[in-house]
Order: C-alpha cells, then sequence, then structure tokens
C-alpha cells in the first residue's frame, strides 16, 4: 500500500510538472508576457519596469529556473489587484469551494445510489422511467441556463430566495442545488447501468437461491459490486467541483475558486490564477488517492 | 398415494427472444422422493436448467413466462405462493448449487459471510451460524476452517469452491438439493472426488437429488434414476440403469450410441521414414512459473497425437508456443526438418499455411461481424499464392461441401448457426490453407456429446482423404481412446507417460495416468458401479 | 451448458440486413426516434441555415427590441421574439446553431480519431511508446477539461480554430481509454488468435477484426461526449471566453440575454432550450444505440416493436 501510494504521488509529480511547463511556455511565448501580467491599459514604462523587475528580459532558461523555484516555494507573487500573496487569497476562497463542492458530492452520490440502485431494479417500470427520463433532462441541462432560470424564478418573481452572497443558509440553496443537477443526471445513469449488469449477474442468482430479500439482495450483494465504476464517476464530478465550480459560482457571486479565477483572468491577475492552479491540482490529487483507497477496500480483489 | 417430495407437473416455459416466443420446456412431468438422486439429463438447449430454475423462482419474467402447469413442494403448490412464502423455502428447503462457482459466489465478500448469510436470512443467531459454517467447511474438505472463512472466491481453487457452494447449499439441511451442471468446469479426477461428497451428504441427511448435466457418465456414475430431455420436452425417464441398457426413444439411443469411448482402439502406426514435426526440450516460463518443462515429442504424417491433462497441465501452452503465439523459453521444434523457433519473420509466414489450429469454442474464434465466405476466402487473402481470386466462390461452395454444409451458407454469420456447425466453418477455414499438421485445442470439448462425434468423424475422414497429421489436445479420455494413435499425458508442464492407445489404456505405467482413468466416468451404470465398489475397496484397504 | 441455453438456439434463421433491422428497431422506439428526427433538423439548419437566414438574424430592427414571443404581427422570424437589437430570435437560432454544432463536431470527430488511433496503439503494442501515450492522457484527465479550456484561452485567442483544438485535446483521453481497455481484451480473443496463426498482419488483424468490434462502442460514447462538448462549449461563451461577437453561439445569446432577465426572459430562454434539447437527444440516441448496438440487449426493443 505504501509503495502505492509512492507510485501515485510520482504519478502525480509527473503531471505537475507537466502543468507547470506547460503554463509556463504558454505565458511565455504566446506574445508579450507584461500582456498577461498586467492589465490592458498599463503604460509602455510600467511595462518595462514590470519586465525590469520580475527578469523578464533574462534568457528563458534562466526566467525558466526562476519560475520552477519559486513554484516550489509555493511563491506564487503577490495577486496585483488585491495586494496581498496569491496563495492566501486563492486559500481563502478555496474553504467557501470546499464547503460547496462537498455538501454537493455528497447529496449526489446518496441520491444517484439509492435512485439508481431502485430504478435498476424496477428495470423497464414507471419509476425506471421517470427515473431515467429525469436524469437524462439533468444530464442535458446547462448549468448556467438553469441558474439564471432559478433566479428569474425563485428570486426574481417569487422572491423566495436571495440571488448572491453566502449569508444565510437561504444562500446555498440555490447553488447547490443548481450544481446537483448535472452530476446526479451522469451519476444516476451510471448506477442504473452498473446495477443492472450486478443484478443480472451469477452471485445475485445464488442469493435468490438461498432466499434472500429484495433490500438485501440490491443493497449488500450487487450494490457493493456496482460501486466501482460509480466511485470512478464521481471521482470525475468532484474533481470538476473542487475546481470550483466556475460557472455556478460566477452567476450567484459565490467566493470561491471558480469565480476568483475567472474574475482574475478577466482582471489579468496572472499570479492568482497560476497559484489557484496548482491548488485545485494538488487538491485533485488527494481525491485520486482516496478513490484508489476506496477501490481497494470495496474490492477485496484490489491489491495494491 | 402421499406426496411426492418435489413434483413438477405438466410446466411449460417460454421465452421472449429476438426470433418470437420460444417454448423453452413443453409439458414437462418428473418428481423427487426423499434420499432419491434424479438426473435430467440434456444437450445444450435442451431446457434442462429451465424447470430447475422454474422450481428455484429463479427465471427472469420477462423475457421467460410460465405458461402452464404446477410445481409441488410436499404437496404444496410453489407457483402460487407469495413470493415471502418462497424465500422462506429456498435455500432452507430447496437449495442449489451452479455450475462455475466462481462467478456464482459473490466477489466482493467472504466465504464465511457468505455461508452465514444463509443461516441468518432464515433465522439462525448469528453465533450459532458461525459456528455452524465452521463446521460445514470441515465437512465438505476444507482445512484450516476458520482462517479460511475470512478469504474471498478468488483465493481458492476451483474444486475447493465448489465445496464452498456445498457447504453454503446444506448449510440448513435442505430437503432438496438442485445441482445444475455441478462439475461441469471441473477436472475429472475433482469431478470425482466433488460427485463422491454429493452421495456422501446425501447419504447422511436424506435429501433429495436433482442433478442436472450433460454427461452421460455423471448419470452412470450417481442416478437412480434419469430424465432425457430434447428440445424442451422429456423423451424418456426410467431407473438409470434401464433406460442405459434397455433406451425406447430414438434420440435417447442416438445419445448413447454417440458417446465415446468403446470404439476400436487404433493400432500403431508403422513408422515409415522422417517424422513431421520433432519437438526438442520445449520449455516456457511465465515470470517465475513455469508453464512448460522439457517437452518433447514427434509427430509421424497421417498420425494422430493426443495430449491430455487437467488445466495446467501446460497443454494448451505447448500447442501456442508451437504455433508461436508464445515465444519459447527454451527448446527446439523440426517441422520437415527446419527449426520453427529459428525462423525469420518471413520464412514464419510461408510456415503458417503448414501448420493450422482449431480452437475450442468456435463461438469465439468466428469473427461474429465477418460472413461465412469472408472467414472461409480470409486464407486467400493472406496467402493469395493458393488461389486466385475468381476461383475463390467456387472453392468456397466445395469446401462447405466437404464439412457437411450447404454452399449458399457462405452469405450467412456465424451466430445464425449451431454450436456444431460453427466448428465445421472453423474446420473448412483451416483446410483453405491446405495444411499437413492441425493442432485441436479442445475443438470438440464444447460440443454436444452428438455433434462432438460428427466433428470427430469428420476430422478423421479429411486425415484419410487429405493425409492430415492432428495434434489433439483434450482433457476428455473417452474421446482420445476412440481418435488417437499415441497418447501423451501431461502434469504439471512435463511429459509424465507416452505410449501408443493400447498401452496408455490397457497398461498405464505412471500413477497420475492410473488417476486419470479411475476418475473418468464411464458411460454404462453396471461398469460404473463396479469401478466404483473397486475404488472403494482401495479406500478401504489404503490406511 | 452455459446459462444461454434456457433460450434455444434457432439457428439457420433468416435475417434482415443490418441497417434494416436498426431502422425497425428505430422505427418502434418511439422516444428515440422523434431524438433522431430532432439531430436532423438540428444538423440541417447548422449546414443551410447561415445561408437561408443570415441577412434576417443580423439586421437591426429598433421598433423590435425585446418584442416579446408569440406576436405573429412582426412575421414568423419573431415567433420566438426579438433580441436587445430588435433582432429576431428564431432566426438567430437557427443561425448559432451552425457555430454551435461545428464546433461540437470538429472537437469530436478530432477527439475521437486522435485518441482511438493513440489507444489502438497503446492497447496492441507492448512498447514504451504505449507506456507515454498512458501517462500523457493521465496528465490530461487529472484536469477538468473546463479548467483547461478557460487557462488555454486566457492564452491564446478565443477563435473558433482554438476551441475545437483546446476541446479535443480534453477529450481524448475518454477515447484512448475506452478503446485501449477494449483492444487489451479483443486482442485475446480466439479469433484474433486464429487470424494470427493464419499468418494475418499487424494491419490486417487491426483494422480487419478489431476496429469493427470497437466501433460501435466509439459511436456511442461520441455522441454522448458531442452532449458534454456542446455544453462545455456553451460555458464557455457564457463566461466570455468562448467564442466572441459579432460571431453567435447558442451559449453566447443565453450570456447577451442575461441583463435582460427580469424584463425579456425569452432571450435567454430561447437559445438555452436549443441547447437543452439537442443535449437531451444525443443522450437518448446514445442511450438506444448502447442497447441496439448490443445483441445481448436487443431483444428488449424488438419485444417492445411486437406488441405495437
Amino acid at each position: 500500500m505504501r509503495h502505492f501510494i509512492g507510485k501515485r504521488a510520482f504519478a502525480s509529480a509527473l503531471s505537475l510538472i507537466g502543468l507547470i511547463v506547460l503554463v509556463f511556455f504558454l505565458s511565455r511565448l504566446t506574445g508579450d508576457p507584461t500582456a498577461l501580467f498586467l492589465p490592458l491599459d498599463a503604460s509602455l514604462e510600467s511595462r518595462e519596469r514590470f519586465r525590469e523587475l520580475h527578469g523578464l528580459n533574462d534568457p528563458i532558461i534562466v526566467q525558466f529556473g526562476h519560475y520552477v523555484w519559486d513554484v516550489l516555494n509555493l511563491d506564487f507573487g503577490d495577486s496585483i489587484r488585491k495586494a496581498r500573496p496569491a496563495l492566501e487569497v486563492v486559500l481563502s476562497a478555496f474553504q467557501w469551494t470546499l464547503i460547496l463542492a462537498l455538501t454537493t458530492v455528497f447529496l449526489v452520490t446518496v441520491a444517484a445510489i439509492i435512485i439508481g440502485s431502485l430504478a435498476a431494479f424496477y428495470a423497464g417500470g414507471v419509476f425506471d422511467r421517470i427515473a431515467t427520463f429525469l436524469s437524462l433532462i439533468g444530464a442535458s441541462a446547462p448549468d448556467f441556463w438553469i441558474a439564471i432560470v432559478a433566479i428569474v424564478l425563485f428570486s426574481v418573481n417569487l422572491g423566495w430566495l436571495p440571488t448572491s452572497g453566502t449569508g444565510t443558509i437561504w444562500h446555498w440553496v440555490m447553488p447547490i442545488a443548481v450544481l446537483f443537477i448535472r452530476p446526479f443526471g451522469l451519476a444516476l445513469q451510471v448506477v442504473r447501468g452498473s446495477m443492472i449488469t450486478a443484478l443480472s449477474s451469477a452471485y445475485v442468482k445464488t442469493a435468490r437461491a438461498k432466499g434472500v430479500k429484495a433490500s438485501p439482495i440490491i443493497f449488500v450483494h450487487a450494490l457493493r459490486n456496482a460501486l466501482l465504476p460509480v466511485i470512478t464517476v464521481i471521482g470525475d464530478l468532484a474533481a470538476g467541483m473542487l475546481n470550483g465550480a466556475v460557472v455556478v459560482e460566477t452567476i450567484f457571486g459565490f467566493p470561491g475558486v471558480g469565480k476568483l479565477m475567472i474574475d482574475s483572468i478577466l482582471q489579468r491577475d496572472f499570479t492568482v490564477v497560476l497559484a489557484a492552479i496548482m491548488v485545485s491540482a494538488m487538491a485533485i490529487f488527494l481525491m485520486n488517492l482516496l478513490i484508489d483507497i476506496a477501490y481497494s477496500v470495496l474490492d477485496p480483489r484490489i491489491r495494491y | 398415494m402421499s406426496a411426492h417430495l418435489l413434483e413438477v407437473r405438466d410446466l411449460s416455459v417460454e421465452f421472449h427472444t429476438v426470433h418470437g416466443q420460444v417454448k423453452a420446456v413443453q409439458s414437462v412431468s418428473f418428481h423427487l422422493d426423499p434420499g432419491e438422486t434424479l438426473v435430467i439429463l440434456g444437450e445444450s438447449g435442451s431446457g434442462k436448467s429451465v424447470s430447475a430454475s422454474a422450481v428455484m423462482n429463479l427465471i427472469d419474467m420477462p423475457p421467460g413466462e410460465i405458461t402452464s402447469g404446477e410445481v409441488l413442494y410436499r404437496g404444496k403448490s410453489l407457483l402460487d405462493m407469495t413470493g415471502e412464502e418462497r424465500r422462506a423455502i429456498n435455500g432452507a428447503k430447496i437449495a442449489m448449487i451452479f455450475q462455475d462457482p466462481l462467478a456464482h459466489l459473490n466477489p466482493v465478500y467472504s466465504v464465511g459471510w457468505q455461508i452465514i448469510e444463509m443461516m441468518t436470512t432464515h433465522g439462525m443467531p448469528s453465533d450459532q451460524a458461525k459456528q455452524r459454517a465452521i463446521e460445514l467447511l470441515l465437512r465438505v474438505g476444507i482445512p484450516d476452517p476458520e482462517s479460511r472463512m475470512r478469504a474471498y472466491p478468488h483465493q481458492f481453487s476451483g474444486g475447493q469452491r465448489q465445496r464452498l457452494m456445498i457447504a453454503m447449499a446444506l448449510a440448513l439441511k435442505p430437503d432438496i438439493l438442485i445441482a445444475d451442471e455441478p462439475t461441469t468446469a471441473l477436472d475429472v479426477t475433482v469431478q470425482a472426488q466433488i460427485l463422491a461428497l454429493l452421495k456422501e451428504l446425501q447419504a447422511e441427511t436424506g435429501m433429495g437429488l436433482l442433478l442436472i448435466t450433460h454427461d452421460l457418465g455423471v448419470v452412470a456414475e450417481v442416478a437412480d434414476n434419469v430424465v432425457v430431455m430434447n428440445a424442451g420436452e422429456i423423451v424418456e425417464s426410467g431407473p438409470a440403469g434401464e433406460v442405459y441398457a434397455n433406451p425406447q426413444h430414438p434420440y435417447t439411443k442416438r445419445l448413447i450410441a454417440s458417446a465415446p469411448g468403446r470404439g476400436e482402439m487404433a493400432e500403431p502406426v508403422k513408422a515409415p521414414g522422417e517424422p513431421l514435426l520433432r519437438l526438442e526440450g520445449l520449455s516456457k516460463s511465465f515470470g517465475k512459473f513455469e508453464a512448460l518443462k522439457d517437452a518433447s515429442l514427434t509427430v509421424m504424417p497421417g498420425e494422430i497425437v493426443a495430449i491430455v491433462g487437467e488445466s495446467g497441465s501446460g497443454k494448451s501452452t505447448l500447442a501456442k508456443t508451437l504455433l508461436r503465439l508464445e515465444e519459447p523459453t527454451s527448446g527446439e521444434a523440426f517441422y520437415k526438418g527446419r527449426d520453427l523457433f529459428k525462423m525469420s519473420q518471413k520464412e514464419l509466414f510461408g510456415m503458417r499455411r503448414d501448420i493450422q489450429m482449431v480452437f475450442q469454442d468456435p463461438t469465439q474464434s468466428l469473427n461474429p461481424r465477418m460472413s461465412v465466405y469472408d472467414l472461409i476466402s480470409e486464407a486467400w487473402v493472406i496467402h493469395p499464392e493458393i488461389l486466385p481470386k475468381p476461383k475463390w466462390r467456387e472453392r468456397v461452395a466445395e469446401l462447405l461441401g466437404l464439412v457437411g454444409l450447404s454452399p449458399d451458407h457462405a452469405r450467412r454469420y456465424p451466430h445464425q448457426f449451431s454450436g456444431g456447425q460453427r466448428q465445421r466453418i472453423a474446420i473448412a477455414r483451416v483446410l483453405a490453407l491446405e495444411p499437413k499438421l492441425v493442432v485441436c485445442d479442445e475443438a470438440v470439448s464444447a460440443l454436444d456429446v452428438s455433434i462432438q462425434a460428427q466433428v470427430i468423424d469428420l476430422l478423421d475422414g479429411l486425415r484419410r482423404d487429405f493425409g492430415l497429421s492432428y495434434i489433439f489436445i483434450a482433457h476428455d479420455l473417452p474421446v482420445v481412446r476412440d481418435f488417437a494413435d499415441r497418447v501423451v499425458v501431461m502434469q504439471g508442464g512435463r511429459i509424465v507417460e507416452e505410449g501408443t492407445v493400447r498401452q496408455i489404456f490397457e497398461a498405464p505405467r505412471n500413477d497420475y495416468t492410473r488417476a486419470l482413468l479411475a476418475a473418468s466416468l464411464d458411460p454404462d451404470p453396471e461398469v460404473q458401479a463396479k469401478r466404483r465398489a473397486a475404488r472403494l475397496e482401495l479406500e478401504v484397504l489404503r490406511p | 451448458m452455459t446459462d444461454t441455453d434456457q433460450i434455444p438456439d434457432k439457428a439457420l434463421e433468416k435475417e434482415p440486413n443490418a441497417f434494416a433491422q436498426m431502422m425497425r428497431m428505430l422505427w418502434h422506439d418511439k422516444v428515440a426516434l422523434v431524438a433522431v428526427i430532432f439531430l436532423i433538423i438540428v444538423a440541417f439548419c447548422a449546414i443551410f441555415g447561415p445561408w437561408l437566414l443570415d441577412a434576417a438574424a443580423t439586421k437591426q430592427n429598433l421598433r423590435g427590441r425585446n418584442s416579446p414571443p408569440f406576436d405573429m404581427a412582426k412575421g414568423w422570424l419573431f415567433v420566438l421574439g426579438g433580441d436587445a437589437l430588435g433582432r429576431p430570435l428564431f432566426a438567430r437560432i437557427i443561425v448559432a446553431a451552425s457555430n454551435t454544432i461545428m464546433v461540437a463536431t470538429g472537437a469530436v470527430l478530432c477527439s475521437m480519431v486522435i485518441g482511438s488511433t493513440l489507444g489502438l496503439i497503446a492497447g496492441y503494442t507492448k512498447t514504451r511508446a504505449s507506456q507515454i501515450i498512458l501517462r500523457l492522457a493521465d496528465v490530461i484527465m487529472s484536469f477538468p477539461s473546463l479548467l483547461l479550456a478557460v487557462i488555454v484561452l486566457y492564452m491564446l485567442s478565443p477563435s473558433v480554430t482554438n476551441i475545437i483544438i483546446v476541446l479535443a485535446i480534453t477529450r481524448i483521453p475518454i477515447y484512448l481509454r475506452t478503446t485501449r481497455a477494449e483492444v487489451l481484451e479483443i486482442r485475446e480473443r480466439m479469433f484474433v488468435q486464429a487470424a494470427r496463426v493464419m499468418g494475418a498482419s499487424d494491419m490486417r488483424i487491426i483494422f480487419r477484426h478489431i476496429l469493427p468490434v470497437v466501433f460501435p462502442t466509439l459511436l456511442t460514447i461520441a455522441t454522448l461526449d458531442f452532449a458534454f462538448v456542446m455544453l462545455a462549449e456553451s460555458a464557455l461563451s457564457f463566461l466570455g471566453i468562448g467564442i466572441q461577437p459579432p460571431e453567435i453561439t447558442w451559449g453566447l445569446m443565453v450570456s447577451q440575454g442575461r441583463p435582460y432577465l427580469t424584463n425579456a426572459w425569452w432571450l435567454s430562454f430561447w437559445p438555452g432550450l436549443a441547447i437543452i434539447l439537442t443535449t437531451l437527444s444525443l443522450n437518448l440516441v446514445s442511450n438506444w444505440m448502447r442497447i441496439a448496438l448490443d445483441p445481448v440487449q436487443r431483444w428488449r426493443l424488438e419485444i417492445k416493436g411486437k406488441k405495437q
């Protein structure tokens, strides 16, 4: 197991290095770097001063060395807009995203597993058809559209829920609900498909021959076998959310990493963008590790 | 007259398929009494499993549908019971074991948990259930039961898994045990042990045993009474010995007649001149595992050499290495004097024509998306020098005729044929290359007995007409006895004995060969009864 | 001898050709049929829309500003209302279909061709190259596609080609992994071994024996992925880092309607509905294909047909 974690850490380190290199060369080789770091209306002098200060006139390989050194020391520089270390800005936004993402992933997992398992058990029946159709609509819905329709309906017309911010529990309802829909639709499809396979397997036949009741057959015998593909998908979805549900956070003015990233991009605050990328990448690495561990807990045949 | 333990009356089951309604079982009736062993004998598609599934409420509806009849357990109608009532009977009163125990045990729970669940489901307290589970494992011959309880199904051997299934099925001392092809995927020696265990347990508990099989040998070994099924209907039933000695229905007669193992044994070929193929010290390792150790053998032109052995004996590795599907670790293989293993890719390509292979399962060895014409003519696409394109159509028709199919089958796809017909197509494909040596890797073991005999006849005829040589890999001794000239016995990657058919079957020198022969089942119940007695005597004498 | 012997095989039964059979199954599944028809209409709009309605979609009409839907007085093009510059929404949606579908088609085709080719190589050969390919896929996979697209489009200009490239790159691993997994399994199947015993070349084995078996799976994934890519493109356009005005896409139209949400909901509603209906149809067709292309499950569709 320790060997496995080491191997994974090594693979992730490779991925991170790839990303670091990619970001560097994209930022240096596609035009004027000052255009990335400074506001669009910056004067020629301030651009030149910036070059001097950050060594942008050095040979590219020296610049790369400095850049890698800084990144390894978790020094991404200061946020130009907020005049604080970029990492600090990102981490304070990240905690909001973490709460939002974890709550949503938890709700998605529980709902998809229960409804998907029952739909698979009653495959072809009325419950299955309704669940499948709703999940298809959910998986097809563009979240930005759902979000603005929800705002028009619940905030503007009915006045039930606030449109943005994080003050009360009511502020969380719409972001979570909108963020919930598409992952729920996708996860439900996977649970259902995986459960149909598990329920038609030979070991379920054995359980039926043993006289086991329907609910243990579904939730004990079949579900644990069906969970592996489900975990993969939920992991992917969670990774997406950890990165900040860009669209939802932007629309609901939610102060998470996604909104921070888009704002920083629009305000040309490149240090923050870079820090956000690295923090997200680390979070995703940790989560992938958790998923691999979950695999080996669920299936005794998987040993690392 | 008091009620039977189990009675099936006039049962009919239909399935919805792509081809419309199919009658899987039609008006089937049979009954089982305590202590009795009833065997349902039939080939694939005969519907033999369906009636057992109906007893256990295991038929998926849809696509299945019970259209008539009743199933009575101690006189009570099972089909009229509620789901709850049937669950109470399943496992506790009527238990079932299956073919392929690996698939039928839940891979993610420990075997102990699964056996205990059988008892707790029917209301036994869990500590008591655990105690009983350990006893059961001990009884079915699993060593060190307390620690093995925590192991998972994939950590056991095939034979042990079936023992676990039996332990689980018998946990609550059921009145009836239904066994669906319980020994089909197992080696002969393991098969004999499992059947013996079932009979012992039956003697202890007095349960009724309903066993489903395609194998006349299993009938001869265990059956009191037998029901013969064909195409969804019962064609004959009665005491096993009587049905075998005096079959009434033409289907039963044909089935018994096609059982292998009683033909004339081949006399040794007077070997003139050079061998066609000579293997010298062939070895193959996969990592640390030695699959094949120092194997040597020769094949003369026109000779049939059988390689027999159980799973893991290295017989398939030998075939794959010979065909260079696997590269050997060491050794030489001279074909007409040239070493196959030292050939370049180009020389090897020419050699491919001469040495061909017929695989075990024609369903898998024929590409499902190619028509029969494409399948056979692919040989000439790859080796264009054999036949110019304008003659392909004519030759395909000719080859199909040769293997007993009709020329207009060329347009069809493999899934439109039965198993036996598919194997004929595979043979036609091999013949298209005009080979000298054909390796048959378990080429008839997936086929029904009656089909098996036909394919063997076909192979034999082709040898006579074209002077082919065969390497015939099989685990089924009776087939080998009828077909081969010489027999090579393998065990654990080594060749342990080699000789003419008569030497091997009548005067085996090696202990393992003797064990194999003793475990193989004869279709005649009387012969089998004698062997059983002899075996018992040996066991009594042993300690 | 196996479980399948519950259903006796009816050998040698006549079967119509594959295409006719697919059509018949489609006809019997009315939901899938409607989805397919809707997709054909969308494809038609995407191909001929700009050519037929470009003039009408760009012509500003100040009296038609934010005109409400279902008012036929200004002509049938205004059936879904007018936008903030008085351009007919109906015409604009049809014209916008072109960019939306083009980006999605381009991205899906590129990622499918590149991904499955790399997957074939990674699955069929056991060389170092296949290891490197897998590592690369892992790198791409570890970053959600939307984020990667945001970063790259921030640094490069958001042109149609760049968007196609970015979206294609993020989707390559899906095809790569699926193809590789299938190839690893199929290359061990007996019919591939049989071909090797006959002396078939690697090229022949890949193109004649492996690819035809993998293809239905790829097609099913591609349909599903088309929906995914469309949503991703729409989200990028909505965030303002996708395709830029005066070009239009459905996502951009939703974004442009956002300031008028309170008094003219239809500006954002209709293009959003177009996205939802198209992705829903794609999902439905993909679901149907998964069953129709699987010989084991096909009976479900066939039976439904018989009852109707």
